[in-house]
């Protein structure tokens, strides 16, 4: 059994990078990255409960451009993670695991997230 | 090596299916029950959080006074925090090998999640009953 030629976990320094690392392991980045947002959203709201004066001060806060900026990212990993959320639900299912397909799904992933995070803020700023 | 066919369960065992950690797929299960579940509530939540964000604070309060809105907002709320408690546990078990810091990790993720979702549920009860 020792000569046997086991598979490997990628080594990431010499393995090429395929879509299907690369959607996996963001996944479980802007997750993490989500997670530590609900602390934003969560002051927002405590915002909103305490009354006008507190809000206007966060909605200043979130209003910057650092504030914009990270809102930014926030929109990108929701709609990210929603998006390969509903591919892995597709393949909780059964569908979708040969090659070309979670290839072309992960692709699909990553540009869906950048077309809806843009079509989000446009009208973000459509309705400002 | 005569036993090497031989189940080692029992029948009972196999029903009842919920394995070394005493829960089964419930752990599994839930986190695709809170994921289906926020697909619709959240599309709906981003919207109306894109339109409140231009407005002030006099049209968040009468947003959160709309009983549909306060339920999808205080459903949300409950989906979005079991989810993160449920991710964040499988990131801790993965990459935390050390026992005694896994679980004070798991146990602050846990208290964490379910204080910072009090906190959102209560906002938004306060805007919904409050005057």
């Amino acid at each position: 059994m020792a000569n046997v030629e086991r598979p490997l976990s990628p080594h990431l320094q010499i393995y090429r990078w395929h879509v299907t690392m690369a959607t996996s392991i963001l996944h479980r980045a802007t997750g993490c990255g989500l997670a530590a947002g609900t602390v934003l959203l969560t002051w927002w709201l405590v915002a909103a409960a305490a009354g006008p004066d507190y809000y206007a001060m966060v909605q200043a806060c979130l209003g910057s451009w650092l504030g914009r900026l990270v809102l930014l990212g926030f929109t990108w990993a929701l709609f990210y993670h929603l998006l390969n959320g509903i591919r892995h639900l597709f393949w909780d299912a059964g569908h979708g695991y040969s090659l070309p397909v979670a290839n072309k799904s992960g692709w699909a992933v990553i540009g869906g997230s950048v077309v809806l995070t843009v079509l989000a803020w446009i009208l973000a700023y459509a309705w400002k | 090596m005569s036993n090497a066919n031989k189940p080692m369960r029992s029948a009972l065992k196999n029903v009842r299916g919920l394995g070394a950690a005493k829960e089964g797929v419930q752990h599994w299960w839930m986190q695709r029950v809170t994921a289906v579940a926020m697909i619709p509530l959240l599309l709906v939540m981003l919207v109306c959080l894109l339109k409140l964000a231009s407005g002030d604070h006099a049209a968040v309060a009468v947003a959160f006074k709309h009983p549909l809105f306060a339920l999808v907002a205080l459903l949300s709320i409950l989906a979005v925090f079991w989810h993160m408690k449920l991710g964040l546990q499988v990131v801790i078990e993965d990459y935390v090998h050390s026992e005694g810091l896994k679980l004070v990790s798991l146990l602050g993720i846990t208290f964490a999640t379910f204080i910072l979702g009090g906190i959102a549920a209560l906002s938004v009860l306060k805007l919904f009953f409050g005057a």
